[in-house]
């Protein structure tokens, strides 16, 4: 059992970073793909402090050399010196640190929004930049989301990249008209003759008694507009990467965030690495299930795995990152393994992510499933404030573990 | 050269409805016959590099910037040599080389990417430090639009960051069946500059010289570096809101002041009264004019349908964001990948 599923994990589990042939040396590159491993070092720190690492039971140990943890993967190349170089930092550093590389990198490179400048950015993801870069790149505007998204569009098309920050997602459903017509369909509309490489981001999701307009999901909103790409950070290391991706990418993308997760703590690699895009990442390796999920509910996920590890179930856990478009190949591969899958995520279930990913894989791999394809979606409600209601609007980790037990028995 | 963009409009015009009726084009198009003092007095001072964003009422903004009128007409026409490659129709008339950027359907969102425009004039200036950028865009836009939030907040902006942009507002007084006056509690549009902290102009549309000197000011003092403008230009629609408009709500009187004072005729009498130019002269560009568009029609005419494999071509401008099959390539590595379909 051992051989084979490292083999696996070699094979298709380093699919975070991608830009390994752009690394000049076979020494960087080396270097570089056991960095990737250092992701085996997540110290996931959730709200109630409880860090991530837990010693697996034997049936489920992997290389001897490694700290089993249920909840991370494994590779047989991790060297010590990989567990020991790199730095720690919090996801909106991470953020942080990926835009003022791109920043450095590219002039054109530019950023916008709301108190983005001198305020640091409510999050702040931008803090620093505008003493460092001007208040020209990293610039302050009024409060007038679609005209300012529409002028990000604009810039775009005449050569700049910026990047739009929502202060919070939802303030960009006022962005809508710029985002669905202008970003999502000016390359088509002109016959190619213009790109809007723009990055829209911001934090979404459902915090802590923020009330319901400041806790909004709105993925499946800007799933259906063609021409936008979607991906969703989860951990400090694909935020940076995804960062640096979507900036360097010629569509445009939204880049998700999650309020809770902007102090998340992660060991990342010193050198330089883009994510993928497209890619999803096999956050752990298993045979019992596919469990997809995205964003915060990948750490509610891990949460329930260490119960259900427990308990002797082998569940296969992947972030999708790309929630359009959804990489079919990984998920795919998960499926065909495990031949049962649930998805966990924070989205309405109506018209959700989920919804679009189940139809995604009955349509293409409906022969491999044993049973009907699980989700678990947040309640369709506005988010309540009081925080028993709002708790029970998300998927808790008790749920994951129900629905596991119930899908496989 | 004014006489010959503005008659180039108007018989561009005159024969896209043409061409309509007789079933050659579609969908919701959007005619300038009367406005062309506007479009020639600004664009025609522009220079090369500057940008000018439009809407829906477009093709006359395009054909002044420098489209060929056989790129358009193919667009319009939804054929493969078009201008947008049959993609954008009517409302989204779009040239990278001739910097328009747009043909927008909803009113007021074309105005923001104006102000994306000129920032990145701004942005070249003083982050990239290439001093000689001075590009200036022009942002036309309706009556209507000026009841718009998009409207408002773009004029606090422009004004704020003192970008190089001029808002020229082609006040025709209707908005499809919306009289201005009907729909706005201050008409006097010019007004509303100085409020946001820019000058307001108020400009007789139908007089193209009388556009061309506030045009050059305006321009000027874009490129100076001085700020936005807001010009309100009285004009006229001489047709409806677009050929599938009745125009039933305006009235024949109010069409017969403006018809009195068309644009075209009054710089013709101009020219003729001023000795700048003789009737023969006038007549042969009427006819270079009406030769240019009979050859784009029959360009377009001539011109191929799209076909199905352009469908998927430019959805993405890296095709990369059409996602990572079930076999683990990327779907735009199929070749067969534009025929089939986008479903990710």
């Amino acid at each position: 059992m051992g051989l084979s599923s490292i083999a696996y994990d070699l094979g298709s589990g380093l699919n975070g970073p991608m830009s390994i042939s752009h690394l000049s040396s076979p020494r960087q590159q080396l270097a570089f793909s056991a960095k990737s491993c250092s992701r085996a070092c997540i110290t996931v720190r959730a709200a109630d402090g409880n860090s991530g690492s837990m010693r697996a039971p034997p049936s489920t140990v992997r290389a001897s050399k490694l700290v089993t943890n249920a909840v991370a993967v494994k590779s047989e190349t991790a060297s010590i010196a990989a567990t020991k170089s790199g730095h720690e930092l919090l996801l909106f550093e991470a953020l942080r640190e990926g835009l003022e590389e791109e920043m450095e990198r590219d002039p054109r490179v530019c950023v916008l929004g709301e108190d983005v400048g001198h305020y640091g950015g409510s999050y702040k993801v931008t803090k620093g930049l505008a003493e460092k870069f001007g208040d020209l790149r990293v610039l302050d505007t009024p409060i007038a989301e679609n005209s300012f998204t529409g002028m990000a569009v604009g810039a775009a098309m005449t050569g700049l990249r910026p990047i739009v920050e929502g202060m919070n997602m939802g303030f960009l459903l006022l962005a809508y008209n710029q985002i669905s017509n202008n970003c999502g369909m000016l390359h088509y509309t002109s016959g190619g003759q213009f790109t809007i490489p723009v990055v829209i981001r911001g934090p979404g999701g459902v915090g802590r008694q923020l009330g319901a307009e400041h806790s909004q999901r709105l993925e499946s909103y800007f799933q259906s507009v063609p021409g936008l790409q979607m991906v969703a950070c989860s951990t400090p290391y694909n935020a940076k990467g995804l960062m640096k991706a979507a900036i360097r990418s010629e569509n445009p993308v939204i880049l998700c965030e999650h309020v809770l997760l902007y102090n998340l703590k992660e060991r990342i690699p010193d050198e330089e690495y883009v994510c993928c895009l497209e890619r999803a990442e096999l956050v752990r390796p298993g045979k019992d299930v596919t469990i997809l999920t995205y964003s915060r509910m990948r750490h509610h996920v891990l949460q329930a795995a260490k119960s259900l590890i427990n308990k002797g179930y082998d569940p296969e856990i992947i972030d999708i990152i790309s929630l359009k478009p959804f990489d079919l190949h990984t998920i795919g591969n998960s499926i065909k393994k495990t031949h049962k899958v649930l998805i966990v995520e924070e989205c309405m279930r109506t018209g959700g992510i989920g919804a679009s990913l189940r139809a995604s894989i009955m349509d293409n791999f409906w022969d491999y499933l044993d049973a009907p394809i699980m989700c678990l979606s947040s309640q369709d409600v506005p988010t309540p404030y009081a925080g028993t209601l709002e708790e029970a609007t998300v998927v808790q980790p008790p749920q994951i573990v129900k629905a596991i037990k119930q899908l496989c028995g | 050269m004014l006489f010959e963009d503005m008659v180039l409009g108007r018989s561009f015009e005159d024969m896209c409805a043409q061409m309509y009726y007789r079933g050659k084009m579609f969908g919701f198009v959007h005619l300038y016959n009367g406005q062309e003092a506007v479009s020639t007095g600004f664009i025609k001072y522009l220079k090369e590099g500057d940008y000018v964003c439009s809407t829906y009422r477009d093709h006359v903004h395009a054909l002044s910037k420098g489209v060929s009128a056989r790129a358009v007409m193919s667009e319009l026409f939804g054929k493969a040599t078009g201008v947008c490659r049959g993609q954008g129709g009517s409302m989204h008339m779009f040239s990278k080389e001739h910097g328009l950027l747009g043909g927008f359907a909803f009113i007021g969102e074309g105005i923001p990417v104006a102000l994306g425009a000129a920032f990145k004039t701004k942005y070249e200036k003083e982050v990239l430090k290439n001093d000689k950028a001075d590009a200036v865009t022009v942002a036309f836009f309706g009556d209507g639009t000026c009841n718009n939030g998009q409207f408002f907040e773009c004029l606090n902006m422009a004004a704020l960051w003192k970008l190089p942009i001029i808002f020229v507002v082609e006040n025709n007084l209707w908005a499809i069946g919306m009289s201005h006056y009907r729909s706005t509690s201050d008409p006097e549009i010019w007004k509303k500059g100085p409020a946001f902290g820019m000058p307001g102009v108020h400009v007789d549309g139908m007089d193209v010289l009388k556009v061309r000197e506030v045009a050059l000011e305006s321009i000027a003092r874009a490129r100076r570096g001085e700020g936005p403008t807001l010009v309100e230009c009285e004009t006229y629609r001489f047709r409806g809101h677009s050929l599938a408009d009745p125009d039933e709500l305006r009235k024949p009187a109010e069409k017969a002041h403006y018809a009195a004072r068309d644009p075209i005729v009054a710089l013709k009498n101009y020219l003729l009264e001023h000795k700048l130019a003789d009737e023969a002269e006038l007549k042969s560009i009427q006819k270079k004019i009406d030769d240019l568009v009979e050859d784009a029609v029959d360009f377009a005419d001539a011109s191929p349908l799209p076909p199905r494999s352009q469908l998927l071509e430019n959805v993405f401008a890296d095709p990369k964001g059409f996602g990572i099959g079930p076999d683990g390539k990327y779907r735009c590595e199929d070749p067969s990948f534009t025929a089939g379909t986008a479903q990710v």
